[in-house]
């Protein structure tokens, strides 16, 4: 796939949305990031100054850069796109040391050089570091969906830019300041997360997950939180996924008593209570190993539905989407998850849908 | 003929005593029920001459029948209104008095003693309001039609790093034990002992808290007090809905312990009182009038003034109270009761939690904070006005500093002091839960719903006569008959449901169905100090 698919599907929706922004994280590469999925992308936007700040940095770290990917622009007159000077997508090798270490300490230490250079830039005020991950690249831009399409070439289905999985949002934060940061999607060591609503409990999860883990930061957007309470029991606890969903939206008291699993889902929802979201929320997440979920609130107060045909399968907020670029398939099969439901689509597009 | 009266100026009139009777004669029919109604002996009967003219006074039948006030001080009106309550012919009341000296006659040699709440003041509560309402970006809920979860945790809360869980597959088991935590509703009925109140009143009390559980579906508990647990109740299955108190007199816990081998069911929880928000550094006290025989027999004592020592004997830190108190109760229950303690809210507060938060035994199941207008039986009454901590605050810092840790929640907090003070008990609870707090106690105003007429404002709270007009903490026998145990407990019943149905109105349109703990972000204050000092908006 490419980004014009996920813009394709996106477009029809923007009755839904505000047009503020378009963000995407595509993963598992194909076309010029083909030939590096093991080597770490970086995803930059970011100024010059901020980019020589960059180069340094990964220099001294010892990283060697083996390529890299500048997208051509179309810069015009009436384009709503607040263009930063330069877009930079880098593969990196590890510095020596680290060819030699376990997987694990690569991944933390990935994360590490991202908020390092996070840190760098925004004391510098040089720009935007998105994800540094291998097989996974980021794009951020605040405007209008389809002048940043325009701006980036991305309705140019050439082959240059291609993944197995893409996550894409066309709504930048609006509830407050516009920074770039807060567009979803959000990524975290190869996590992905986009989420559509509020979270009423963003003060109690975000003063929560401050002292959780040193990645949990920003929260420039309250659906950050969804991210790191995903990366939290699944990477951090290493429970399996669908338990995302009894931390996030767990059963009342009453339910829990009457299940066979009673005991343990009473005692992660006794000690995750502050992760628990509590207002309008679907969300729409991606994991390290490509399989992807969606679950909503428990009151079902934001909607969410899957349709596939043929080898694509796609999920959005609003049905118009999928009839965009799944005209074929039959909607009788469209699956409208409940409240109480996780949509899992493992790497061969099986989707099993779980009941909490 | 009779001298002239002479003037002594330490004499004591009516005009010094904070209440005055205010007395129709002239309606009055001579019932005498207000004298025989009146617990505190502060009006008789009395008679005097007719008219009030020397030409009246010579006339034949010239005496009648009036009350009188009582001038001592042992006997002065309380402003209670019972001769109010009870007269026919709406001849007689308690007026307040503006020219009162009572604080400067009513010393000596002893103190003040009362019972009831700090004279009233300004309260922090009554400055914040629930300012965060969801409208379009996110819709309120329907307090009627959602379900909304009102539970609150008591018992030591594992951090999810410690907990015994294993994944197997797709599914997490469970590998080892962990402390035993309790969902409960987020108010406990307050720790008022048998002997500060009257068998009747806390029976009253244990009864609604039953009914509220067996027939309401609301899990609320009560909390014994130090005072003991009648025997019949300690060997029912409704022992599960009280919390056990230990105190530093250790009242009643040599029948506790001997009923353990005989109970059906555990208690829901054991709470050691280190101190309380009405008198902080003071022990409980109970006046030798109140220990009447069955009081005795519960606690067992003999029948004199029971004044608790201010601290727990043989107890020199908190580290050794985790392990001397803490483990031995938890020991004695099995480990299977979470054992919480309640101390007076102080400026030391955040430093006790922080050493519970981080004591290796994991072993305090809840910090129960207690502020300055929490209520007494009998107190010293310099010590209700003058020492003690509002409790606002001091749950807020709790609160912050656990959750700068990352250890919110790990000891469930609940606070208490005041709740309910003007009536809305509901509000308070909410905004102190939205503030930290895992739940509230509430004590005083359960007394008020039973029919006590004391208030912040000087009326009655004579708690510690044993001459409650009202026959809630009194232990007389021909006063406790005025308390109808049944029609008491219906009104307590009565208002907890009016209390969860308004707990559904606040939680309604801040969007939440779960109650949003620490959610401080939905209050605002209107008092820039209180905004700051808590860490919420301003507005104005």
């Amino acid at each position: 796939m490419q980004p014009a698919m996920a813009l394709r599907l996106m477009l029809p929706q923007q009755e839904g949305h505000d047009n503020s922004g378009f963000a995407l994280v595509m993963q598992d590469l194909e076309g010029v990031f083909g030939h590096y999925k093991d080597k770490p992308l970086l995803s930059l936007a970011c100024t010059a100054k901020g980019l020589g700040l960059v180069d340094d940095y990964m220099e001294e770290k010892g990283f060697v850069q083996v390529a890299q990917w500048v997208p051509d622009t179309n810069p015009r007159d009436g384009l709503k796109i607040e263009v930063m000077q330069r877009y930079v997508f880098r593969n990196y090798d590890y510095p020596e040391i680290y060819r030699y270490r376990t997987q694990k300490e690569r991944e933390e230490f990935l994360l590490d050089t991202r908020l390092e250079l996070r840190k760098l830039l925004e004391e510098h005020n040089g720009g935007y570091v998105y994800s540094f991950w291998p097989d996974v690249l980021t794009l951020k831009e605040i405007g209008d969906p389809g002048d940043i399409a325009e701006y980036f070439d991305l309705w140019k289905e050439d082959g240059r830019l291609c993944a197995r999985n893409i996550v894409a949002q066309c709504r930048q934060n609006t509830n407050y300041g516009i920074v770039r940061y807060a567009a979803h999607p959000f990524f975290l060591q190869g996590y992905t997360l986009c989420a559509n609503g509020e979270n009423t409990f963003f003060t109690r999860n975000t003063e929560f997950q401050k002292n959780l883990h040193r990645g949990y930061v920003g929260f420039e957007s309250d659906s950050q939180n969804l991210l790191y309470t995903l990366h939290y029991v699944h990477r951090e606890l290493g429970w399996p996924a669908r338990y995302v969903k009894h931390v996030l939206t767990p059963l009342s008291a009453a339910e829990v008593r009457e299940r066979p699993d009673g005991e343990a889902l009473e005692m992660i929802r006794e000690s995750l209570s502050q992760l628990q979201i509590n207002g309008p929320n679907a969300a729409i997440a991606l994991l390290p190993d490509g399989k992807m979920m969606a679950m909503c609130d428990s009151k079902k107060l934001r909607p969410i539905v899957a349709g596939q045909h043929g080898n694509m399968l796609a999920m959005a907020s609003e049905v118009c989407g999928l009839n965009a670029i799944l005209p074929e398939r039959n909607p009788a099969n469209d699956i409208y998850l409940n409240e109480r439901e996780m949509l899992m689509v493992d790497n061969d597009l099986a989707a099993s849908r779980w009941l909490q | 003929m009779a001298a002239v009266n002479r003037i002594h100026a330490q004499d004591i009139t009516v005009n010094d005593l904070p209440w005055k009777i205010e007395y129709d004669s002239a309606s009055c029919i001579g019932c005498g029920a207000c004298v025989a109604t009146c617990t505190f002996g502060a009006i008789s009967a009395a008679v005097a001459s007719k008219g009030t003219s020397i030409a009246a006074r010579r006339q034949k039948d010239g005496e009648r029948l009036v009350i009188r006030q009582s001038q001592s001080i042992p006997e002065a009106c309380v402003g209670c209104g019972m001769c109010e309550k009870v007269c026919p012919a709406d001849a007689i009341r308690p007026v307040r008095n503006p020219e009162s000296r009572w604080q400067v006659i009513a010393r000596g040699p002893d103190t003040i003693k009362r019972g009831g709440r700090k004279a009233a003041h300004k309260r922090t509560l009554d400055s914040i309001v629930v300012g965060r309402i969801s409208q379009m970006t996110d819709p309120a809920l329907d307090s009627e039609r959602h379900t909304f979860d009102l539970r609150s945790p008591l018992g030591r809360v594992l951090k999810p790093v410690d907990l015994p869980l294993k994944a197997v597959g797709e599914n997490l088991l469970i590998q080892g034990p962990i402390p035993s935590v309790r969902w409960i509703y987020p108010l406990i009925f307050s720790d008022m002992s048998i002997g500060a109140l009257s068998a009747r009143a806390w029976e009253a009390i244990a009864l609604a808290t039953a009914y509220l559980n067996e027939e309401c579906g609301m899990p609320v508990r009560m909390c014994s007090g130090e005072g003991g647990v009648p025997g019949a109740l300690l060997q029912s299955e409704r022992i599960r809905y009280m919390i056990l108190q230990i105190a530093s007199g250790h009242f009643g816990w040599n029948r506790i312990i001997s009923a353990l081998p005989k109970m059906k069911a555990d208690p829901c929880a054991v709470l050691i009182k280190m101190g309380q928000g009405a008198k902080p550094g003071d022990g409980g006290l109970l006046p030798a009038a109140k220990v009447a025989p069955h009081i005795q027999a519960i606690r067992g004592v003999p029948g004199v003034t029971l004044h608790s020592p201010p601290n727990h004997q043989g107890l020199y830190s908190i580290e050794e109270a985790v392990q001397k108190m803490h483990l031995s109760l938890n020991a004695a229950f099995g480990f299977r009761v979470p054992v919480a303690v309640k101390c007076a809210a102080s400026a030391t507060s955040v430093p006790v939690y922080n050493n519970l938060l981080r004591d290796p035994y994991k072993i305090c199941g809840g910090f129960f904070i207690d502020g300055i207008d929490g209520g007494t039986g009998a107190a010293n009454e310099v010590s209700l006005n003058h020492t003690g901590h509002p409790i606002v605050s001091k749950l807020r810092d709790c609160y912050r500093t656990a959750a700068g840790q990352g250890l919110q929640g790990r000891i469930p907090l609940w606070a208490g002091g005041g709740i309910g003070m003007t009536g809305d008990a509901a509000a308070d609870a909410f905004k102190l839960i939205c503030l930290g707090a895992d739940g509230v106690i509430l004590g005083r105003l359960l007394l008020q719903i039973m029919g006590c007429v004391g208030n912040e404002h000087g009326r009655c709270n004579a708690c510690q006569s044993g001459k409650c007009p009202t026959g809630i903490c009194t232990q007389d026998p021909r006063l406790v008959r005025r308390l109808d145990v049944d029609s008491a407990a219906q009104s307590i019943v009565d208002y907890m449901l009016a209390f969860d149905a308004e707990m559904r109105k606040l939680m309604a349109p801040v969007g939440n169905s779960a109650l949003p703990v620490g959610r401080a972000d939905a209050l605002v204050a209107t008092d820039r100090a209180v905004a700051e000092a808590l860490g919420i908006q301003y507005a104005c």
